[in-house]
């Protein structure tokens, strides 16, 4: 799908994510990210032309957070978007600021994601998502301990109880790497067993240390046309394409005998416009919106159309380390942090990060061309991008 | 050069205080099957490929507000994405989401029920900040308050002028289907109703408002398949102003005028004054429609009393509709002012049309003392 231009991320901003940002108001928090996105592109906020900004606003209870905001985003005086779509806001908002720099409306857009869930009630805003006669009584938050239970039975106790502890090791070693990353427990594959057995259970075999975080922080990315990207930035990370899929929210009522998850819906619609025939060799690393390390595990094989078990063996034979065959989440993911407006934004800017060769510690050791990442929100909602070193068209 | 972008339908529910009988969904589909009978529209690929709704979590008490919508919206194994902002930026972005290429044909859909929450400035309330604004009380109406008595010092204007303001919205409400819970007001009852923010009145006020509001966007290249009577959108532009309501001069303009200008540049309009044969400003309080007249440069800064004194209101064919004044949800109100100005340019406006209307200005507005505004400039296809 040609666009109308290219565009380029030119710079990243992360604030530091914690489970308390006690130190920092909702618009000094931004900021911080803010100042980082501006000084890694090496451009003012007077280039900026537009701001796109998004999270979940019933989480801190903010009525259109934006206006608040604005002393901490730089959006005095200029044009500006609000954009939501839950868990994937991040990635809608990379969507967004995509299609306003390719259109031509703009040439710089700045977009802000963010959360500061120490502020609400995560679980209880969650559950405040689904209808309140069909559906409240069934919702528990994110935590959901179907996948486990259908992973084990596919595969056997000890096996898939295995595999999810080492793909969530990986992650927490991965994190290590990663400054801004909230939970690094410095996890030693030895400990997988007695994890597995012992972490507190939350539904099933879904455990604690299977689980996302909770936290506070703020992603910012700053996108710009073909022509100012090369202008301020030596290596930009060039957006080739997205696809977006969302689900109707009571799909698992009634059940659904053919069932394809948005992943892999979303995939094969990304690989078939865009000549990936064998995504394994052609991607170089992907970052995965992965809310729990039992659905880590179980996605990749969706994302990547995979069949059978070769997902486990990716993990059991370590590809997805950062120095393996197809590094996954090389910033320790969103097991180690998730302010959940910013987390899918995360993950463009992480890959972007890759592309562009600035990811530091965890930059990945090989050369990364194309990159793939995903964001996940609302009842199983995707968007899935593609990102090049080389410009698109 | 981007491609065009044209508005192929658009569809309202009516506007009502308390629309108890429809769930949100409920109104959302009405709207959605206005748009498919006037247009054959469906959600095949060459078909509605993203969906633009607009809502609000706090209004609906729903966290992620569209995840309720995916069926109303086609967007199951679809893409749909939400404006969390005034409705009119709905249009912003899907004229972005057309030119850039990415898609071809995109519907919006907005809903509000306002009736639901105790009290919409319950709402409001939430968008002041914790720590210094919220623990004094205010809410957009305390706020719109503090403009209104900054732009009667500034402009002079008086309880009789606003009156007149809100009896003329009162007399064009009546002529809209859209509004069947419209009556005319007089000046006496107007004069008479309680003060609620002095300067403003009860009846200066917006009534609580439930509704839906739709319209269908499409590239030019595509838009014969969807009508005849394409209204195009010229230009967009929206502009944000500081926060605290004591770093800004409330009677200044400062946002509406920068809005205007990025968009009257994208349009290509040189004299404001003369460009437009339909303004439909979003009017929530009676003071705020000779303001925002200002603002937008079709009056001289301050001229706005004696612009009402004189007729002016009906001279420049403002809010035909009634305006926000006469009813529309906080959340759609530039939406749904977009939506009649298009109504007006396809001719299919009724007992309100216009004769001949060819350029048409609508304009949104959000936040504490009009902090953000955002603006479209249309034309008749």
């Amino acid at each position: 799908m040609k666009k109308n231009r290219n565009v380029g991320v030119i710079g990243v901003g992360q604030s530091k994510y914690s489970s308390h940002r006690e130190e920092v108001n909702q618009p000094e928090m931004i900021h911080e990210a803010v100042v980082a996105a501006l000084n890694h592109s090496g451009i003012t906020l007077d280039d900026v032309d537009c701001i796109v900004h998004g999270n979940m606003e019933l989480f801190e209870m903010v009525h259109q957070p934006d206006l608040w905001h604005t002393l901490g985003t730089g959006s005095y005086g200029k044009e500006t978007l609000r954009v939501t779509t839950g868990g994937t806001t991040g990635a809608t908002l990379v969507a967004v600021a995509d299609q306003l720099v390719a259109s031509g409306l703009h040439d710089v857009v700045m977009a802000i994601g963010f959360e500061k869930l120490q502020e609400g009630h995560t679980t209880g805003g969650i559950t405040n998502m689904a209808d309140p006669l069909w559906a409240r009584q069934l919702q528990t938050g994110a935590l959901t301990g179907m996948t486990a239970a259908d992973v084990i039975e596919e595969f056997g106790e000890q096996r898939a109880k295995m595999a999810s502890m080492k793909y969530r090791i990986i992650m927490d070693k991965h994190a290590m790497k990663n400054d801004k990353a909230h939970r690094r427990l410095g996890l030693e594959f030895d400990q997988a067993e007695d994890l597995a057995k012992n972490s507190p259970a939350l539904v099933g075999e879904l455990r604690m240390i299977h689980m996302c975080s909770q936290s506070d922080g703020a992603c910012v990315m700053i996108f710009a046309s073909e022509e100012k990207a090369k202008q301020f930035c030596k290596q930009p990370a060039w957006i080739k394409d997205h696809v977006t899929v969302h689900r109707e929210e009571s799909f698992c009522i009634f059940g659904e005998p053919d069932y394809v998850t948005s992943h892999r819906y979303a995939a094969e619609k990304l690989f078939g416009r865009n000549g990936i025939t064998d995504p394994l060799n052609q991607i170089d690393m992907f970052e995965m919106y992965d809310p729990s390390s039992w659905w880590g595990l179980d996605w990749i094989r969706e994302f990547l159309m995979l069949e059978g078990d070769s997902h486990i063996k990716m993990i059991e034979n370590g590809d997805i380390c950062i120095d393996g065959k197809f590094p996954i989440n090389p910033s320790g993911g969103v097991t180690a942090s998730n302010p959940i407006g910013a987390t899918a934004m995360v993950r463009v800017a992480e890959a972007a990060l890759q592309i562009m060769g600035d990811a530091g510690e965890h930059q990945i050791p090989k050369p990364v061309n194309q990159a793939m990442a995903s964001g996940f929100g609302g009842t199983m909602w995707t968007v899935l991008f593609l990102l090049t070193k080389d410009v698109p068209w | 050069m981007a491609r065009k972008v044209g508005i192929c339908a658009i569809a309202q529910t009516t506007y009502e205080k308390n629309k108890w009988g429809a769930r949100f969904q409920e109104m959302a589909l009405e709207v959605l099957e206005s748009i498919q009978q006037q247009t054959g529209v469906d959600f095949s690929e060459t078909g509605i490929t993203m969906s633009i709704s607009v809502s609000d979590d706090v209004f609906d008490a729903r966290t992620i507000s569209d995840n309720a919508m995916t069926d109303v919206l086609g967007a199951h194994l679809g893409c749909e994405e939400k404006i969390a902002q005034e409705g009119i930026q709905a249009l912003y972005y899907g004229l972005a989401a057309i030119q850039s290429g990415h898609e071809d044909v995109v519907l919006i859909v907005g809903h509000c029920k306002e009736s639901q929450g105790k009290s919409r400035n319950m709402v409001t309330h939430l968008a002041f900040d914790p720590f210094f604004t919220r623990p004094v009380g205010l809410d957009f109406c305390a706020a719109a308050g503090l403009q209104a008595q900054a732009y009667a010092m500034k402009s002079g204007i008086g309880d009789e002028e606003l009156a007149r303001i809100v009896v003329r919205s009162s007399e064009n409400a009546v002529k809209n289907p859209m509004l069947p819970e419209a009556k005319k007001l007089t000046m006496k009852e107007v004069m008479a109703s309680p003060m609620i923010a002095d300067p403003i009145r009860a009846l200066h006020a917006y009534p609580v408002s439930d509704g839906a509001v739709g319209m269908l966007l499409v590239a030019e290249d595509r838009v014969k398949e969807f009508t005849d009577t394409p209204v195009w959108i010229k230009g967009v532009g929206n502009c944000m102003d500081s926060f605290f309501m004591g770093d800004r001069n409330l009677a200044s303009n400062f946002a509406l005028k920068k809005a205007a200008q990025i968009a009257y540049k994208r349009a290509g309009i040189d004299n404001p004054g003369k460009a437009f044969d339909i303004i439909e400003v979003s009017d929530q309080y009676a003071y705020q429609q000779p303001m925002w007249m200002e603002g937008l440069g079709i009056i001289d800064d301050g001229k706005g009393n004696e612009w009402i004194k004189k007729d002016g209101p009906q001279k420049n064919n403002v809010n035909i509709s009634g305006g926000t004044l006469a009813g529309s949800p906080l959340l759609l109100g530039g939406l749904v002012r977009a939506a009649e100005a298009a109504i007006q340019l396809k001719g299919e406006a009724g007992d309100r049309q216009v004769a001949n209307a060819k350029t048409a200005l609508a304009h949104g507005v959000m936040g504490p003392a009009g902090q953000f505004h955002s603006i479209a400039v249309l034309e008749r296809g």
